[in-house]
């Protein structure tokens, strides 16, 4: 009688450990593919493969690009939620990178750049997926430039996401006046934090440990 | 206290009245207040000492029922080696009786043979005939007096006997080389009398010795019987020593068992998922765990079921054909096991090449998945690993075994030991509650060293007055 109430104790005392929050991750990543931006692909795919390295079984991870409509799940390279077994992950991960290596050999340049609807369809994805940390990596010089007709002037919802901007380069305009680059980041942070986003910008491609 | 400071218009005298009051009242209640510190002391003493006579008490009953868990733990263990020492000699006994007959036959058989040997040697051929020398005289004579034909006659006889004794020492000298020839054929009956009569010293001898330990062992046995101090004060410190050498045993055994975790923990993720938990640990590393446990399971029960050890008494309890079956069962899922870790481990190396391989790919460094040529040598070794360390966990009973009986020694020598610490303080602390009641009654009649004073002084006086007046007492 003891011994088993012991056990009961011990095991309810296990359940009350787990945490029922998931701990995994999810990583969106837009690559800006407008204009001269499309050469900066390669250090894109250091970075994609960078965070490959980084995530783990159960982890979720897409790579999307930034065109004329971003809003769209045509837009997507390459995603893959890692799988629980180690292996698995492996060939998920390689598989990945070779996706990757494809799109980046292969890539056209976009006439406009959507990054609004490339945001929403991170979120959308990540919310999709249901990780524990949510991260979109914006890989773009933060211009946008929408099509005619196109409608962007929306708050998106960024509660506990993390957005990340890398290798925000600057334009040959913000060269003339720094005020132009400068007013960009402030307005992406604003739009990011006004909706509760952690917004940070990553140009020095060498420290990403802290990316992830 | 301005109020206290004004009851006269001068401060000072109304602090000296107040003196004056409060050593008046501490005075008038000095004997209630003596006796009020005294009985606290005491009070707190007497509590004091009678918890620490309880615990002493405690202590003593702890420490005889450590001793009698200790004789009968020494019972036991005695009782084992005695009956292996008895368990040898009747191995020793039924081997050398079983052979007794054909041993005092082979002897027998050699006796015999030397016997008849000898007994052939001894039969000698006849010596030539005595009657040879007067032939010899009779021819001498015959050749002196003359008579030829006698002579002749003699002289044929003489040759005939002399062929005769030629016959004679020849058929005596193949006697002889015949009587070396047996006795030649004796030498290895000897030597191998000389063999089975050394076997059957050193059997003897080993008996002999074997018994001289038992007498040594049942004296010892008796001593623990009896409950000898000496035997309580020599099982008291091999209980210590064996606590010792077993936990640093079961020290290296953890460190081998955590060798093994380590190698089957990885791939257990390819078989339960690597990133479920269980509370707070991955699954992979329980399910890990519970292989090694299972395995350390396992062998308690095999060294069990071989009598080796006698943790469970149900299992030793067995009958003979249940225990060997229970071995053959217990040794073919430890078998499994351990197979099941060698794959496991080969499965390790396998991810661990694989994971390289992805990393260097991300990298970008193609180069370093180049596997090397010696590579398949870790592979092997974790293998191995893999299936030796389940058999060589097996072994992890017999330093358990040891290290839960000293271990009730141990621990009951700890807690006789801080029982009389305990003891002791209270003891203490009920000696030093009694000086402190003295102290205080001292502490308390500084103030009163005035009227103590007087009242000295009055004592005195009076005394002094009823001397002067009492009757002079004369012889």
């Amino acid at each position: 009688m003891m011994r088993n109430a012991i056990v009961i104790v011990f095991c309810a005392m296990l359940l009350s450990c787990t945490s029922d929050r998931p701990n995994n991750t999810g990583v969106y990543m837009l690559l800006d593919t407008s204009g001269t931006y499309a050469e900066e692909l390669t250090k894109a795919e250091q970075i994609i493969r960078y965070t490959l390295s980084r995530l783990d079984a159960t982890d979720s991870f897409a790579v999307a690009r930034i065109d004329t409509g971003s809003f769209s799940e045509k837009d997507i390279v390459a995603k893959a939620s890692f799988d629980d077994r180690p292996s698995a992950v492996n060939r998920q991960k390689r598989l990945f990178a070779q996706q990757v290596s494809d799109f980046v050999d292969n890539a056209d340049p976009s006439p406009y750049t959507d990054i609004t609807g490339g945001l929403l369809q991170a979120v959308e994805f990540l919310n999709e997926k249901d990780t524990g940390h949510k991260t979109i990596l914006i890989f773009s010089d933060l211009k946008e430039d929408l099509e005619e007709g196109y409608v962007r002037d929306i708050d998106i919802e960024l509660e506990g996401f993390d957005v990340i901007a890398l290798n925000v380069t600057k334009l040959r305009s913000d060269n003339i006046d720094p005020r132009e680059y400068l007013g960009r980041l402030k307005e992406w942070q604003g739009r990011v934090e006004k909706t509760g986003g952690q917004w940070r910008v990553i140009n020095d491609l060498d420290g990403l440990d802290g990316l992830l | 206290m301005s109020f206290m400071l004004g009851i006269t218009p001068w401060p000072v005298a109304s602090a000296l009245l107040w003196i004056i009051l409060f050593v008046a009242a501490l005075y008038l209640i000095r004997g209630t207040a003596h006796k009020t510190l005294e009985a606290a002391a005491r009070g707190l003493h007497r509590g004091f000492r009678v918890a620490s006579r309880a615990v002493s008490r405690s202590g003593k009953s702890l420490a005889a029922r450590n001793r009698d868990v200790l004789l009968a733990a020494g019972r036991e263990a005695k009782e084992r080696i005695i009956e292996r020492e008895f368990d040898r000699i009747n191995e020793t006994v039924r081997k050398d009786l079983a052979n007794y007959s054909a041993l005092h036959r082979s002897l027998s058989e050699s006796i015999g043979r030397i016997e008849k040997d000898h007994q052939d040697a001894v039969d000698v051929p006849p010596d030539p005939p005595g009657w040879v020398k007067a032939v010899e005289a009779v021819a001498e004579i015959d050749s002196r007096e003359g008579r030829v034909k006698v002579g002749n006659i003699l002289s044929d006889i003489h040759k005939s006997l002399l062929k005769a004794h030629k016959d004679a020492m020849t058929a005596y000298h193949e006697a002889s080389a015949k009587r070396h020839k047996l006795l030649r054929q004796m030498r290895p009956e000897w030597r191998k009398i000389q063999q089975t009569l050394a076997q059957v010293g050193k059997n003897v001898d080993s008996l002999l010795s074997r018994s001289v330990t038992i007498d040594r062992l049942m004296q010892e046995y008796e001593d623990i019987v009896r409950g000898h101090n000496r035997a309580v004060s020599v099982l008291s410190s091999s209980s210590l020593v064996n606590f010792f050498v077993s936990a640093f045993v079961l020290v290296i055994a953890i460190g081998g068992a955590t060798i093994n975790f380590s190698l089957i923990a990885r791939p257990m993720a390819e078989m339960v998922g690597g990133t479920s938990l269980i509370g707070n640990f991955r699954t992979a590393d329980i399910a890990a765990l519970v292989i090694i446990l299972v395995e350390i399971s396992m062998g308690l029960f095999l060294m069990e079921s071989l009598r080796i050890t006698r943790l469970f008494p149900v299992i030793g309890a067995l009958p003979d054909k249940t225990r060997v079956r229970m071995v053959w069962i217990t040794f073919s899922i430890l078998f499994l096991l351990a197979s099941v870790e060698a794959g496991l481990a080969y499965m390790r190396e396998v991810l661990l090449h694989d994971e390289l391989a992805t990393s260097a790919l991300l990298r970008g460094d193609v180069g370093a998945t180049a596997t090397g040529e010696y590579l398949w040598i870790t592979t092997a070794a974790q293998m191995g690993m893999g299936f030796i360390l389940p058999f060589a966990l097996t072994f992890v009973a017999i330093p358990l075994e040891t290290f839960v009986h000293s271990l009730r020694t141990v621990v009951g020598l700890i807690a006789i030991s801080m029982l009389r610490v305990l003891s002791l303080v209270l003891r203490l602390a009920g000696n030093v509650f009694l000086y402190l009641g003295v102290l205080l009654k001292q502490v308390y009649d500084i103030p009163l060293f005035v009227p103590l004073w007087l009242e000295e002084r009055i004592a005195a006086a009076g005394a002094g007055a009823s001397r002067d007046h009492s009757p002079v007492r004369t012889e």
